[in-house]
């Protein structure tokens, strides 16, 4: 079934069930993502697709990864309140970390200027792309989510080396902010202590390695970021 | 005792019930929920019992240990009836006394009566008690009748008699219609009308269907819904059987926090007797509805209030919310329709039954209907639950119930919705209190918290209280939220500490609007509430602190200096001997100074000083 909405003024069709973000996506219409991604679950948690619909009653603020069309609803994607929420919720990811690249690209892509909070020295945003993609693709779920507000970390469980963690690497293939550096012994057990084997276990394993993605472990992406 | 075959025999019971009950025995109601078991009211009911024995009067009277009455402040709180002697914070020194004067000699023991702070006069009746005369008390009225722990005594007062009328006068079309048409709304905070959300959980589909009960109360200063799931939980189950029927759900869950032990064994304790009584399980009283509820029991997470959170805490995962985008009531818990009510909307659904819903939309206002019951809290004489109707000015709850402010101070604000509602100033004490007229200025009703404010209170403080607590309670999920809250508290502490830049309040304000805008549940959404209330109607007391660098109300620390009027002091050296910094000098009989420097602000010179020569300037 299709339905039709519109998107900035443009009126187009989208088959229900989809969300806004993917029918915005289909016709070239850019939104702002950091927890997003394609084949994973949408999570809803970086706010930055935030969205106005107005559904003919009332005009509210969605996340457009997370909302599904319906008949006749009129999406803006681009307002000046959107613009400057985005803005401030940036400020406030770069406020906590300072060094992530990904950050810095967005906010000179919005015309973030200036950051007005004292700046933090952490790596993770907290997206949960790591978390999604270790259970819903490699069908894992070695690391998750602990604690609530300030003290929410990604860790194993207990922070001990998970048994489940096949060391695949993919966390870190995922993670869109945290630049790749060692952290060796200051931080063990964080995100399944990929960090703290220096040779990849395929390499002993077999030889040789095996990643059939272009950084699937830490031996290249450590090199190359 | 035997299960319940149908509704004439549920009603014989009750008729036999209500003959043992008024055979002529005096009751003594000893309050003893939690706020009474706080001020030793277990001791109190062990002491009258034994009178009672001594006195060998067990067959003239008849004790009743209930949960709260409402009136917190006096408690425990023991009333005689059918007279309705009151008698206020009886401790268990005065058993022997209620025994041989009141129900030996009958008369009254004068040391234990109420005494209006405002008129001055001994109050023998509890229906002449100030507290009690404006308000109605549809639900926490029974809870002086009632001992939560006897399903007989609500079963006695009229309970279930909604039920039987249900299961088998009524199909689930017309129940629905009635609770539409009361105009009832969720008394949980959103206020969303309860027939609706009825209606849309029974044309969902799904094979198996659940009514959920929030008592995950967690304001600080609130606690209506733990008085009525300690003092009557079977309203409460009755109302949520009643929802089942209307909704065609078969599982219940009671969510209860687990700072709340009392409410959890009360709630248990009345659900096994109405399953041994056939009023939950397999076809209850006969009428063929399947029904059971389950507790379960909250880990402390104030987030966990909220409907989704709640949801996923039941489920066993991680309390934290998602986006409502498909209601609850098409795909809550277990992926599977659930209605999820508050304590308090639960409770109001036996008397709109009862009495109908013509009845019960003549109460309150045009678009709130009913009661709501406010737990008023903070700088108020008398502090306890209050029932009254939708509408009700401010004014009215404030100073005609609650007595006003103690100690002739002046009013400045009251606090209403908890850490999501906001601050109201007193120049809107005339506004009548319902779901509209509270989102209007800025705050909300909340689930019914109400803190009332003096003037010796800093605003930005409470501001500062209120992120503290958020700070502590977000669940940390979406970035305004988490993050948001985090700078909005850093730009307020700095505020109170004096060290606030002109250009932090503009900051602060757009901070607020992120993330009231930006935020994914309700918690985030509100949370900048107290921020905004107070920077809406207290700017000035902000713009003290961040130009002047004072705190006009004395509170804040940093930006105050305890001084000694010369003029005033007579050299006592009381101060100078508890002052734990030695900062304060001087010689016996002449005036003494504090040395700024040492000072560390703790206020108990001032308090010490018995001609009141120590100011905070």
């Amino acid at each position: 079934m299709m339905v039709s909405i519109t998107i900035d003024g443009v009126k187009v069709q989208a088959e229900e069930g989809s969300t806004i973000l993917e029918v915005a996506k289909f016709y070239g219409i850019e939104i702002p993502t950091l927890c997003y991604h394609d084949e994973l679950t949408p999570y809803g948690s970086c706010r930055l697709c935030t969205v106005e619909v107005d559904d003919g009653r009332k005009t509210r603020l969605v996340a457009s990864c997370l909302y599904p069309v319906e008949e006749g609803i009129r999406v803006k994607t681009h307002t000046e309140r959107l613009i400057k929420g985005r803005k401030m919720i940036l400020e406030l990811l770069i406020a906590r970390c300072p060094n992530s690249k990904i950050l810095q690209d967005l906010a000179s892509e919005i015309g973030l200027e200036q950051v007005r909070f004292k700046t933090e020295n952490e790596d993770c945003i907290l997206c949960g792309l790591c978390v999604r993609m270790c259970a819903e693709q490699m069908r894992s779920g070695a690391i998750g989510f602990v604690g609530r507000g300030q003290k929410r970390e990604i860790v194993t469980p207990f922070r001990m080396a998970s048994e489940i963690c096949r060391n695949c690497g993919a966390c870190m293939y995922i993670c869109p902010a945290v630049n790749l550096k060692c952290q060796g012994v200051n931080s063990p057990g964080e995100l399944c202590n990929s960090c703290l084997i220096i040779t990849p276990q395929c390499l002993e394993k077999y030889g040789q390695v095996m990643c059939t993605q272009e950084s699937c472990g830490v031996c290249i992406k450590k090199e190359k970021k | 005792m035997k299960k319940i075959r149908n509704r004439t025999h549920l009603e014989k019971i009750r008729r036999k019930l209500l003959e043992n009950r008024e055979s002529g025995k005096r009751c003594i109601t000893i309050s003893s929920g939690t706020c009474g078991r706080v001020s030793d009211s277990q001791k109190v009911v062990e002491a009258i019992y034994t009178a009672v024995k001594n006195h060998g009067v067990e067959d003239k009277v008849y004790i009743r240990v209930t949960g709260c009455h409402g009136f917190c402040q006096v408690a425990p709180i023991l009333v005689i009836y059918p007279d309705g002697i009151f008698y206020q914070q009886v401790t268990a020194k005065d058993a022997e006394d209620i025994i041989t004067e009141t129900i030996l000699a009958n008369r009254v023991v004068d040391r234990l009566l109420y005494v209006d702070p405002t008129t001055g006069q001994k109050i023998v009746y509890e229906k002449d008690v100030p507290f009690f005369v404006k308000q109605k008390r549809l639900l926490l009225g029974n809870n002086r009748f009632v001992d939560p722990t006897k399903i007989e005594d609500y079963i006695a007062v009229g309970g279930y008699k909604a039920l039987g009328k249900v299961l088998f006068e009524m199909n689930a079309e017309e129940v629905i219609e009635e609770i539409k048409r009361s105009g009832l709304r969720g008394r949980g905070g959103a206020g969303f009308p309860t027939g609706a959300k009825w209606e849309s959980c029974n044309s969902a589909k799904g094979a198996i269907k659940n009514v959920v009960c929030n008592a995950d109360e967690g304001d600080p200063g609130a606690y209506m819904d733990r008085s009525l799931l300690e003092g009557n939980p079977h309203s409460i189950i009755e109302g949520m059987i009643i929802g089942a029927y209307a909704i065609g759900a078969q599982q219940g869950y009671i969510y209860v926090r687990y700072e709340y032990p009392l409410a959890i064994k009360n709630t248990q304790l009345a659900l096994n007797q109405a399953r041994k009584y056939g009023l939950l399980g397999k076809n209850i009283i006969g009428s063929g509805f399947d029904f059971d509820i389950k507790v379960a029991i909250g880990a402390g997470a104030f987030v966990c209030g909220e409907s989704t959170a709640l949801i996923a805490s039941v489920e066993g995962k991680m309390g934290e919310p998602r986006a409502k985008y498909v209601h609850t009531v098409e795909r809550g818990l277990r992926n599977n329709p659930t209605n999820l009510n508050n304590v308090k909307t639960w409770a109001n659904i036996p008397l709109i039954i009862n009495y109908g819903a013509t009845w019960y939309s003549k109460i309150g206002t045009e678009k709130s209907k009913g009661t709501g019951i406010f737990s008023l809290v903070g700088k108020i004489n008398n502090t306890g639950l209050v029932e009254v109707p939708m509408g009700t000015p401010l004014r009215e709850i404030i100073y005609d119930i609650g007595g006003g402010i103690p100690e002739g101070k002046k009013f400045k604000a009251v606090e209403t919705g908890g850490p999501s509602g906001g601050c109201l100033p007193a120049k809107l004490l005339d506004l009548p209190v319902d779901f509209e007229r509270l989102t209007e200025v800025g705050s909300m009703m909340g689930s019914g918290g109400m803190i009332v404010m003096d003037e010796n209170t800093c605003m930005v403080d409470v501001a500062l209280y209120f992120l503290n607590f958020l700070e502590d309670e977000t669940c940390g999920k979406c970035v305004p939220c988490r993050e948001g809250i985090k700078r909005m508290l850093e730009i307020v502490t700095r505020t109170t500490k004096g060290l606030g830049k002109e250009e932090d309040l503009k900051l602060l304000e757009e901070l607020a609007e992120t993330v009231k805008d930006f935020s994914l549940c309700g918690l985030g959404k509100t949370a900048p509430n107290p921020v905004l209330s107070t920077l809406r109607y207290f700017r000035d007391e902000y713009e003290a602190h961040v130009r002047d660098k004072k705190c006009p109300a004395g509170v804040c620390k940093n930006l105050i200096e305890y001084f000694i009027l010369e003029t005033a002091c007579t050299g006592c050296g009381s101060c100078l001997k508890l002052c734990p910094q030695q900062a304060i000098k001087g010689e016996l009989k002449k005036p003494h100074i504090i040395s700024s420097e040492n000072c560390i602000k703790c206020g108990i010179c001032s308090d010490a000083c018995p001609v009141e020569a120590i100011i905070v300037r």
